[in-house]
């Protein structure tokens, strides 16, 4: 057991399955001798040598293209792109290769890959460093789509993404990189995809959230001093839809709180899939708490564009006041 | 079998294209200068402007770089050792030609006309630091990498579709040669003959990663080869061959209307931004000998040499660009913090209704259910506070 960050649990996992698995190769900028600009892949270029942890060219595009070539091939890239606002260029290999090779191919060809990015707003970053993507991707059939929010999530997610035998897309929260530190165990252990976490339990209101604002959820819960039971999804797709079905079955209310926008963000995916397996039992309508329509802020505003403690207590009235 | 009966046919093997990149140097680092090449290219008058030009640019980077440490601005891109790049192109071209930057133009954009405290705004996390007024003809500072190359071929044919004279320059680093869109831009220029110059500013690191990660042929100049351009390489911190290049590179382009390139060898003295530690990834050694090839440094001596400059106008000079300095910080740092809904009203030309109610609501609701829906007597609204 050791106590370790975001980071350094990712560290751990990427290094165990390297140690494990020589199939496994890191590809990305800066991720070789720098470790990484956030140092996630730190120590790994020594250890494992350049041809496993490959410095790129500055591409996008190319980063992810080729990674499909190195998994068509039977290889398991793990690219990094280096922040979520330059997946931009990726996109169109992701989507328009990466996702539906398995469909096109009727399985002759799958592109078990895992593209690493650092997610989300809350640092003090520039421009196009602190957006909230996820849901384009959990749009797009064919992609998993992964957000820990603790470090001992992230080593058993990572694991089993890395393992998976199809393409995952695999957020970081830039703002719980370095926030806390707790216990992560050396030995193996893998945390399925698909799979939420009940943070803490609860009889009053169920909240549903994901990476960053997991940490702003439970200080809103803590304030509110009601009975709440907060659910970590991790995965975002597939999505542990069973896991929010039995928990507002039984608090009858809920909030769902994410960092991205709202319009077509996935809180309204969410909401939906309550109206249709809780409809019965609800007692108020589902309550969002997101960031706005606009373009995430430069970082003087930044915290008024994230939902805070303070606007998911509102939510969390409202709800309650039904 | 066919050729057998007159005996064996042998085709001459013949060159298809054969070519040679001139590289230009005027002032080096010992001090030596081309009089051939740069007699009357920079009027004395004008190099004290250039050199004092250089050293506020310095002076800013040293400042902003205390700032960012002592946590008054976020992360900085400091520009040190590549001031002569964009600044020999602004002191070329009109000021009706585009300049569309990155990040490491700071010492062309000020030569332009851009105010000090709009580019230190940006990096303090306000927009309006990129309210740059049209007239100069400057696009705000370009985030996502190798992208800005397009806008520039499209500002350009925009002058072209109008029949104005006025062309673009745009710049971009070794790294950005890596991405598509350089290649696009490249190649819309040259085949749909659009004025623009490409030029790159080769500081041979994209933060951690060597140039030879970004091209395997010896110079950059030589990618824009590839498209039919012309290709020039310099001494990128040699502020007569940067005016020689771009005066040349501009009469072609607005003469042609066709896209030239040019490649400036240059270094970036501190380390990529101040989010990075350079020392991980490569040796002081090398950062020794660029410190040698300072532009600020020959331009100096030349000038010194010239009789135009000695130590009493030095210190003149640093003692100026103190004061105006801690005025451009004094106004970045004392505008009054923008509005907490501010980020709504650039958002479209007229704001959607869905936009305004997030706008009013956004300090009194949880955003995710209409005001009008909540039961009586619900949602005391309580403005929230940091
Ligand atoms: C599309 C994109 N990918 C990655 C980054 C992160 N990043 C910022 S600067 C940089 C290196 C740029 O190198 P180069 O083009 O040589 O310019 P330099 O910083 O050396 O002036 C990288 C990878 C980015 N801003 N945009
Ligand atoms: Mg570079």
């Amino acid at each position: 057991m050791a106590n370790l960050n975001l980071v350094q649990a990712i560290n751990l996992a990427l290094s165990q399955e390297m140690e494990r698995d020589d199939r496994v190769i890191i590809l990305g900028e800066d991720v070789g001798a720098n470790g990484g600009v956030f140092r996630v892949t730190e120590g790994l270029h020594a250890r494992f040598g350049g041809t496993r942890v490959v410095d790129t060219p500055l591409c996008e595009s190319g980063i992810i293209g080729t990674s499909i070539g190195l998994a068509m091939a039977g290889l398991r890239p793990v690219p990094e792109i280096q922040f979520e606002g330059f997946l931009g260029p990726a996109y169109d290999q992701l989507c328009s290769h990466a996702a539906r090779m398995r469909t096109r191919t009727r399985g002759a060809f799958t592109v078990p890959l895992t593209v690493r990015v650092p997610v989300g707003g809350g640092i003090h970053a520039p421009e196009l460093h602190s957006d909230s993507p996820e849901a384009i991707y959990v749009h797009q059939p064919g992609l998993k789509v992964v957000m820990p929010s603790s470090p001992y999530d992230a080593k058993g997610l990572l694991i089993s993404a890395l393992r998976d035998s199809d393409p995952v897309v695999f957020f970081e929260p830039k703002r719980v990189y370095r926030a806390f530190r707790e216990e992560v165990p050396e030995d193996e252990y893998t945390i399925p995809l698909g799979k939420a976490r009940v943070v803490c339990e609860g009889n009053d209101l169920t909240i549903v959230s994901w990476g960053a604002s997991v940490i702003q959820c439970m200080q809103a819960i803590e304030k509110s001093g009601k009975s709440i039971e907060l659910i970590d999804l991790r995965t975002l797709y597939p999505m542990d839809i069973d896991a929010v079905e039995a928990s507002v079955s039984k608090t009858a209310r809920c909030v769902v709180v994410h960092e991205a926008p709202l319009t077509g963000g996935l809180g309204a995916e969410i909401a939906a899939r309550i109206m249709e397996r809780c409809f019965l039992q609800l007692e108020a309508p589902v309550q969002r708490v997101a960031g706005f329509d606009t373009i995430m802020p430069y970082y003087k505003l930044e915290l008024d564009y994230m939902p805070d403690s303070a606007r998911i207590g509102q939510a969390i009235q409202d709800a309650l006041a039904y | 079998m066919f050729g057998s009966a007159i005996g064996p046919l042998i085709m001459p093997i013949t060159t298809a294209f054969k070519t040679e990149i001139e590289r230009i140097s005027i002032l080096d680092e010992h001090g030596n200068f081309d009089e051939s090449l740069g007699k009357d290219l920079i009027p004395n008058a004008d190099l004290v402007r250039l050199y004092e030009a250089m050293s506020a640019c310095r002076f800013l980077d040293e400042v902003a770089f205390k700032l960012q440490r002592s946590g008054r601005m976020g992360t900085y891109p400091q520009n040190m050792g590549q001031e002569a790049p964009s600044l020999g192109a602004a002191y070329v071209l009109t000021k009706n030609d585009w300049l569309v930057t990155c990040y490491r133009e700071n010492c062309g954009l000020f030569w332009r006309g851009v105010p000090m405290e709009s580019i230190l705004m940006h990096w303090m996390g306000d927009e309006r630091g990129n309210a740059i007024p049209r007239e100069l003809h400057c696009t705000p500072i370009a985030i996502p990498i190798g992208t800005q190359m397009l806008h520039a071929t499209g500002l350009a044919w925009a002058s072209k579709y109008r029949s104005e004279p006025h062309i673009a320059c745009t710049f971009f680093g070794d790294g950005a040669t890596s991405e598509g869109d350089f290649h696009e831009a490249c190649n819309f220029a040259a085949n749909l003959e659009i004025p623009v110059i490409f030029f790159c500013q080769n500081n041979f690191w994209a933060i951690s990663v060597p140039g030879k990660i970004q091209c395997s042929a010896p110079t950059l100049a030589q990618r824009g080869i590839a498209y039919g351009m012309p290709c020039i390489q310099i001494d990128g911190n040699d502020i007569f061959a940067v005016v020689y290049a771009v005066k040349k590179a501009a009469a072609y382009t607005r003469a042609t209307s066709k896209p030239y390139f040019i490649e400036a060898v240059t270094y970036r003295l501190a380390d990529h931004t101040t989010a990075d530690d350079a020392r991980r990834y490569r040796d002081q050694a090398e950062v020794d000998i660029w410190k040698q090839r300072d532009p600020l440094i020959r331009t100096r001596d030349l000038m010194k040499k010239r009789k135009l400059w000695n130590d009493s106008k030095e210190s003149d000079l640093q003692e100026r660009l103190g004061k105006e300095i801690a005025a451009a910080v004094a106004r970045a740092e004392g505008i009054a913090a923008p509005d907490r809904t501010d980020f709504f009203n650039y958002m479209y030309s007229e704001l959607p209704s869905d936009l305004i109610r997030q706008r009013e609501t956004m300090h009194t609701h949880s955003l995710g259910q209409d005001p009008s829906q909540l039961p009586a007597g619900a949602a005391m609204p309580t403005a929230t506070a940091h």
